[in-house]
C-alpha cells in the first residue's frame, strides 16, 4: 500500500524528523486560507499523487509570493498530472501540500529498503539525492552506500556514522545525521513498511539535515495490525478496477492488449499471459482468482475485464487441484450467461473432475471454444481475437 | 532416495484443527504412505483431541517427544504463523513447510534471523508443499497427477508447478520430488538449495526449475548451476510479459530497482547451459527430448 507525501511526512515528524513546515490543502479557498501561516519567499506547491515523478510533470512550483501560490493551486488542483509511473491520461491532483522553502546547501538520498538478496533491511544512503536513484546506481553504483541492518540488534551507531561520512555529511552533524537515520529506520520498522525513501534528503544553508520529500510503502499483509496505517489508503489514488477486484478477493491488473484472461494462481496466471505473447496476441489482463473461486467470484471476474473496451476475446485458463473443474464450469457457464458475454470464450480446464467439466461445457448453451492444452488454447484464442 | 520427504517421514501439522488444516490433511493421509507419515497434529488449547484419528497435542515439543515427528507442516492463519514457525524450529524440527500465504515479511525477517544458528530447513511460506510421488505428499498440491520417477521439480508458484507435473506425467516422465518453494520475498529455500540437493540425488536424473520475475534467487541459482550441477535442467521464467512496478499475485512477483526481468533471468540460465522455454506448453516435451538423447 503506498500513501501521499504529506501522510508520509506526519509519520516522519512523529519520529522526530525535520521536515519543512506546511499545510495540506483540497481546494483554492483553503489555500488563500492557510498558505499565509506558512513563512516564505519562496513558498513550495506541491500536487499530491501517489506516483513518483511529479516535478517533471509540473506538479510541483517554487513561487515567491502567495499571488503565485494561488496562482499555481488554481492551476495544479483538479488537473490531471502525468508522469512516467501513471497512465497516459494522468492521476488526478485532488490535494497541495504547501511548503516553507528550504535554502538548499545540498541534496542526499537515503532508503530504508527490504533486500531478497541478504533477507534483511538494508539502509541505503548517496551524496547523489534529488535524482532517480536506480540512474545513479546504474551509472555510478560507486556512489550507492548500503548498511545491513541485524534485526533484533537493531541499527548500529557506528554503522550509521560511517554511512553518513560516506553520504558527505559534515563531521559536526554526524551525530544529528546517526539520531536522524536511526528515527527513519525506526519509523519504517515499526510501521511494517516495505519502503522508505526520503529524496532528498538536504543540508541547508543554516546547516540542518531536512527531509524534503517522504515516500512510503507498506506491506499489504501486515496491514491487519496496523490500523493507524490502513486508515491511511486513498481509495481515489488507486485503479477502480483493481480496488472493486480485490474487494472480491480477485486479483486484477489491467494491461493494454485484447485478450482476456482468468486464471487461477498467480504463476500460471503469468505463465498464460506469456504464452498469449508467444502465439502474438497481446493480454488485456491479469487475473488470478485464486485457489478456490466461486461462482460469485467467476462472474465478477468476467464483469471485470468485460469492462475494457479493447477485449476482443476471453481465454479460461483453470488447473484444478483442491478447486475442482465441474465447480469451475457450472461457474463458467452461470457467469456467462449473467453477463451476456459478446466475444469468443476459450476455456481450457485441466486437473480433479475434468471430464465431468468438460461435459457441462459441452452441455450448456453458451458457446465455448474448448481447448486440451495451455498451447492449443493459446493459439484459438489469438486467432479469435483476430 | 528421494530429496526432503519419503514415506520415512513422520510429520506433525500446526493448526490441523482449522477448516484448511483438517481438509489438507485428510487428503494427505489418504495418499500413498499418509497413514503412516502423518502421526500428530498440534493446536494449543485442542491436545488430546482427535482428527481424522491423528492424535492433537498442546505444543510441538510435546507431539516431538510423544510420537518422534520430523517434519512440520502450518496452515496456521497469518498473524499466528510466525509464532508456529519459530515453535517448529525450536522444538528443532528437522523440515518446516509453511503452506500460509500473507505472513507480513517483517515476521520471515526475523524467523530468518532464528534460523541463523539452527539445523531446520524451512520451505515457504507462500507455498502449496512438497510431494514425492507414491511415497509422502505433504501441501495441498492434487496427488493423482503425479507419478513417480526421475525428473525433480522446483517452482515459486502452486498451480503453474501442476501444469509442469501435468505436463511431464503426460509425457511418460515421474517425478523424483516436487517441492513449491513459494512465491514471498522473504522465505525458507531458495532455488538454489533445492537445486543441490537433486544434484546429489541418485534418484534425480534431471530438474525442471520454473522461476517467476522479481528478486534474483533464479540468477543465483543459475550461477551455481554453470559451476556445479551434473544433471540436465530445463527452466521456464513466467513473467515476461509483466510490466515493471506492479505485484503480480505473489509478494515477491514485481520487477523493481532495475533487476528480475525475466529476460535477466534467462539470460543468466541460458548463460549456465540451461535448456529456457519460452512457452510454458513446451516445458514437458523439452525435458522428454533432453532425455532421450541422453
Amino acid at each position: 500500500m503506498k500513501i501521499h507525501e504529506y501522510q508520509g511526512k506526519e509519520i516522519l515528524r512523529r519520529y522526530g524528523v525535520t521536515v519543512p513546515p506546511s499545510v495540506v490543502c483540497r481546494s483554492v479557498d483553503e489555500v488563500d486560507q492557510l498558505a499565509p501561516t506558512i513563512m516564505g519567499p519562496p513558498w513550495v506547491v506541491k500536487a499530491q499523487i501517489h506516483a513518483g515523478g511529479r516535478g517533471k510533470g509540473g506538479g510541483v512550483k517554487v513561487v515567491s509570493s502567495l499571488e503565485d501560490v494561488h496562482q499555481a493551486a488554481e492551476e495544479m488542483l483538479g488537473m490531471m498530472l502525468v508522469t512516467h509511473q501513471t497512465s497516459p491520461d494522468g492521476q488526478q491532483v485532488r490535494r497541495l501540500l504547501i511548503e516553507e522553502g528550504a535554502a538548499i546547501h545540498s541534496e542526499m538520498y537515503l532508503g530504508v529498503v527490504i533486500d531478497r538478496v541478504s533477507q534483511r533491511v538494508v539502509i541505503i544512503g548517496s551524496a547523489q539525492g534529488g535524482m532517480d536513484i536506480e540512474s545513479v546506481a546504474a551509472s555510478t553504483p560507486e556512489h550507492i552506500h548500503r548498511l545491513s541492518v541485524d534485526p533484533v540488534a537493531g541499527v548500529d551507531d557506528a554503522g550509521l556514522a560511517l554511512l553518513a561520512e560516506k553520504m558527505g555529511i559534515p563531521s559536526d552533524l554526524q551525530l544529528e545525521a546517526v539520531g536522524l537515520f536511526s528515527s527513519i529506520y525506526q519509523a519504517f520498522w515499526e510501521s511494517d513498511a516495505s519502503l522508505v525513501e526520503i529524496n532528498p534528503l538536504i543540508l541547508t544553508d543554516d546547516q540542518r539535515l531536512v527531509a524534503l520529500d517522504a515516500k512510503f510503502n507498506f506491506d499489504d499483509s501486515a496491514l491487519f495490525r496496523q490500523p493507524d496505517i490502513a486508515a491511511l489508503r486513498d481509495f481515489d489514488e488507486e485503479n477502480q478496477d483493481e480496488v472493486d477486484a480485490s474487494a472480491h478477493g480477485l486479483n486484477y491488473i489491467a494491461l493494454d492488449g485484447s485478450i482476456g484472461c482468468l486464471v487461477n494462481g498467480a504463476g500460471l496466471a503469468m505463465a498464460t499471459m506469456d504464452i498469449i505473447k508467444f502465439y502474438g496476441g497481446e493480454p488485456a489482463n491479469f487475473l488470478d482468482v485464486g485457489g478456490g473461486a466461486t461462482t460469485e467470484q467467476v462472474t465478477e471476474a468476467f464483469k471485470l475485464m468485460l469492462r475494457n473496451e479493447s477485449l476482443r476475446a476471453i481465454l479460461v485458463n483453470i488447473f484444478g487441484g483442491i478447486m475442482r473443474c465441474d465447480v469451475v464450469a457450472e461457474g463458467l457457464v452461470s457467469a456467462a450467461q449473467e453477463v451476456n458475454l459478446d466475444v469468443p470464450l476459450v476455456v481450457r480446464l485441466e486437473g480433479t473432475n475434468v471430464e465431468r467439466g468438460r461435459e457441462i461445457l459441452a452441455e450448456s448453451n453458451i458457446e465455448i471454444i474448448p481447448a486440451a492444452t495451455m498451447a492449443e488454447a493459446a493459439e484459438k484464442v489469438v486467432a479469435a481475437a483476430g | 532416495m528421494p530429496i526432503l520427504v519419503n514415506r520415512k517421514s513422520r510429520i506433525v501439522t500446526q493448526g490441523i484443527t482449522g477448516r484448511t488444516g483438517r481438509f489438507h490433511t485428510a487428503n494427505c493421509l489418504a495418499y500413498a504412505f499418509g497413514r503412516d507419515c502423518f502421526v500428530a497434529g498440534v493446536t494449543p488449547g485442542r491436545g488430546g483431541e482427535c482428527i481424522e484419528d491423528v492424535p492433537v497435542f498442546e505444543s510441538v515439543v510435546e507431539a516431538r517427544d510423544q510420537t518422534g515427528c520430523d517434519v512440520s507442516v502450518i496452515y496456521v492463519p497469518p498473524p499466528f504463523a510466525a509464532a508456529a514457525m519459530i515453535e517448529a524450529i525450536d522444538a528443532e524440527i528437522g523440515l518446516v513447510i509453511c503452506i500460509t500465504e500473507g505472513v507480513p515479511v517483517k515476521d520471515m525477517i526475523q524467523i530468518r534471523h532464528r534460523m541463523a544458528d539452527s539445523t531446520t530447513l524451512l520451505i515457504g511460506p507462500n507455498c502449496p508443499g512438497v510431494i514425492t510421488p507414491e511415497e509422502v505428499k505433504i501441501g495441498i498440491m492434487p496427488g493423482y497427477i503425479h507419478r513417480p520417477g526421475p525428473v525433480g521439480v522446483v517452482s515459486r508458484s502452486g498451480t503453474l508447478t501442476y501444469e509442469v507435473v501435468g505436463q511431464l506425467s503426460g509425457v511418460g516422465l515421474g517425478q523424483s520430488t516436487c517441492v513449491g518453494i513459494g512465491g514471498d520475498p522473504i522465505n525458507g529455500m531458495k532455488h538454489l538449495d533445492i537445486m543441490a540437493l537433486f544434484n546429489a540425488d541418485p534418484a534425480t536424473e534431471a530438474v525442471v526449475m520454473c522461476g517467476e520475475i522479481g528478486g534474483t534467487d533464479e540468477e543465483a541459482c543459475a550461477a551455481w548451476i554453470k559451476t556445479h550441477m551434473t544433471k540436465p535442467v530445463v527452466a521456464f521464467i513466467a513473467g515476461a510479459t509483466a510490466p515493471p512496478g506492479k505485484r503480480m499475485g505473489h509478494a515477491g512477483a514485481i520487477i523493481a530497482g532495475g533487476t528480475g526481468s525475466a529476460e535477466d533471468k534467462i539470460r543468466a540460465l541460458e548463460d549456465a547451459g540451461v535448456a529456457v522455454v519460452r512457452s510454458p506448453a513446451e516445458i514437458g516435451t523439452r525435458m522428454r527430448d533432453l532425455l532421450g538423447a541422453a
